[in-house]
């Protein structure tokens, strides 16, 4: 206890802490609560302004409705598959990749690093409509690539709009986790490497047997940031899947919703009942793994 | 990064990095390039391949009023949330450093607007600042449309700001928490004892030690307002009413999907990238001068 240990009398600024503490919990709480309250009410009772603060009796037929109406389970499980895929590609590949700049000595390992770290310039929303070609046939960066070596091969082309595939790949590369990776790796001592060799350890085997176990407060920190990051994932969604079987539960709000803000107003318990859905799996992860959350936004700063 | 223990397979060291460095080259210095090529060339407008006419579509778009709108409100859009989301999270951080009853739960919640999805928190909002429902459409019964983001630009501005910054309060809580809880007890201590009161230590000693964590929030919130608010906007105003929330990224989307403009949207894009890697940049230069006080 900072303050109260510190035996200081200040029962103004006290009071005033706690008045603006209170204050910010009902800014953070009040939209998550509207939401749940909308989604218990009836069309009439939500539309009603100012809406009713305390809970209606519809709670259960908005929710059967939302889920069967559009098929809310599908594409939650849809979300679900994405996210799992992203983050154990991202943190795979961030442990991967990291393993062999940080534990072999050749020249190109820097320039490999820079590779890497330069994505962190070049987001999804500013390169959106090439990459979105890339996704429409993926073979034909990889022509290119062959053609550069000196090769010339026909690839037929590769279509990833409406596969998983398209949905997890693309946003699998990553910066920051290889970032992470590389400066735990760093702290690694040296002799535990050696004392690995010694007891006659490649690489795979020292990888698998000391560095996993090791990092594996890394990983919790890692995995929490990027499955919330993949489940919230939005405009590269609704791009790639127009197949309604491939929808995430994220992008479906867009489909739920009329237009913006013009014209008919939504049919809002509904709205806000499909709103909470998609609000709640990633608030769970942060709820449940709040320590390892903290810890990955803070360690990857981005 | 030298260490003297290493292994040198180099087969294998190649293989390891090999998956990410193809996706990396897949789906982002590929599509980059592409950009670029399309920002230097049109399509014939019956076909074919891409005809380079130089610096003619950044031209274009320079020469266009609607293009200066969407820079202005993207500027407009940025200092606002920005402010508010800073200046709200660090109100809350000093207050919960104050460790007084109840603060670790007040800060459990204060975490979670980050966790959710900005569609989400746009339709939250668009239901909470409804013009014909919600709650803020009340003041409308004082007199008709006194607020309605449906019609009126500013009203649609103030909205997304304010969901914007709901998202990132929570964000930037988070930081200047973690930077206010490793600056050294014994400092705070040593101050109280010679008899400065908590608002004296919050200006004179924690405020300028928070200076760096202020400033890389400044630049990441800058950034992400500008990269970022595509999901809140889509699902709140759609860029309106009369363009006053066509924020530049979100032109890029629709000129590029909607209006099918390939090379118009790709000079945007140029640009927005540019106004990021320096951004990106300043960051960098922060990140190495960083001072930790732990």
């Amino acid at each position: 206890m900072r303050d109260a240990g510190m035996i200081e009398r200040a029962p103004l600024l006290n009071a005033l802490t706690h008045v603006l503490m209170i204050a910010g919990l009902l800014i953070a709480a009040f939209p998550i609560y509207v939401v749940f309250i909308a989604s218990t009410h009836d069309l009439p009772t939500v539309n009603r302004v100012p809406m009713p603060l305390w809970p209606g009796e519809h709670l259960v037929q908005n929710y059967t409705t939302v889920w069967n109406k559009s098929d809310f389970g599908a594409k939650m499980i849809n979300s679900l598959i994405v996210a799992t895929g992203v983050t154990i590609g991202k943190i795979t590949l961030a442990a991967l990749t990291a393993f062999s700049i940080v534990f072999f000595r050749y020249r190109a390992r820097m320039l490999i690093f820079w590779a890497i770290f330069i994505t962190l310039m070049l987001p999804l929303e500013v390169r959106i409509v090439p990459t979105y070609a890339v996704a429409a046939d993926v073979a034909e960066p990889l022509r290119w690539l062959v053609w550069l070596f000196g090769f010339e091969l026909g690839i037929a082309p590769i279509n990833l709009l409406n596969t998983y595939t398209g949905l997890i790949l693309p946003l699998v590369a990553t910066a920051t986790g290889t970032f992470l990776y590389r400066q735990f790796f760093l702290t690694i001592p040296d002799t535990l490497v050696e004392a690995a060799r010694m007891d006659g350890a490649g690489p795979l085997r020292f990888f698998r047997e000391h560095l996993l176990p090791l990092s594996r407060n890394n990983m919790a920190a890692l995995a929490t940031i990027m499955f919330v990051y993949a489940w919230n994932q939005y405009l590269w969604p609704l791009l790639i899947t127009t197949d309604a079987r491939m929808a995430t539960a994220t992008m479906q709000l867009q489909k739920i919703v009329p237009g913006p803000l013009f014209g008919q107003p939504p049919v809002w318990n509904e709205a806000m009942a499909a709103t909470l859905l998609v609000m709640v799996p990633p608030l769970l992860v942060v709820i449940f793994m709040q320590g390892a959350f903290v810890r990955g936004l803070v360690a990857t700063d981005k | 990064m030298d260490r003297r223990a290493t292994f040198d397979n180099l087969w294998l060291a190649g293989a390891l990095v090999a998956p990410q460095i193809l996706l990396v080259i897949v789906f982002f210095y590929w599509p980059t390039m592409q950009a670029l090529y399309w920002a230097f060339s049109t399509q014939p407008p019956f076909g074919g391949t891409n005809q380079w006419v130089g610096w003619q579509n950044f031209q274009q778009i320079f020469a266009d009023a609607v293009y200066w709108n969407s820079v202005r409100v993207s500027i407009i859009f940025a200092a606002l949330s920005t402010a508010l989301s800073i200046g709200m999270a660090l109100l809350l951080a000093l207050m919960i450093d104050r460790q007084l009853a109840g603060h670790k739960a007040y800060r459990f919640v204060y975490f979670w607007p980050y966790a959710i999805a900005a569609p989400a928190v746009g339709l939250a909002f668009r239901f909470i600042f409804a013009p014909d429902a919600g709650f803020v459409s009340a003041i409308n019964q004082l007199a008709p449309n006194l607020w309605n983001p449906a019609l009126k630009g500013w009203d649609a501005m103030i909205l997304i700001v304010i969901a914007n910054s709901w998202k990132m309060m929570a964000y930037n809580f988070i930081f200047f928490l973690a930077a206010l809880q490793s600056i050294p007890r014994g400092l705070i201590e040593a101050a109280a004892m010679d008899g400065s009161g908590v608002l004296r230590r919050a200006r004179d000693i924690q405020i300028p030690l928070l200076a760096p964590t202020l400033f890389f929030l400044l630049v990441i919130n800058i950034t992400e307002s500008f990269v970022d608010s595509f999901g809140i906007i889509d699902i709140t105003t759609g860029g309106g009413p009369a363009r006053a929330t066509d924020l530049m990224v979100f032109k890029i989307y629709s000129d590029g999907f909607k209006g099918l403009d390939y090379s118009m949207a790709a000079a945007q894009s140029i640009v927005l990238m540019l106004l990021v890697i320096g951004l990106t940049f300043v960051q960098f230069r922060y990140v190495e001068k960083r001072v930790h006080y732990a």
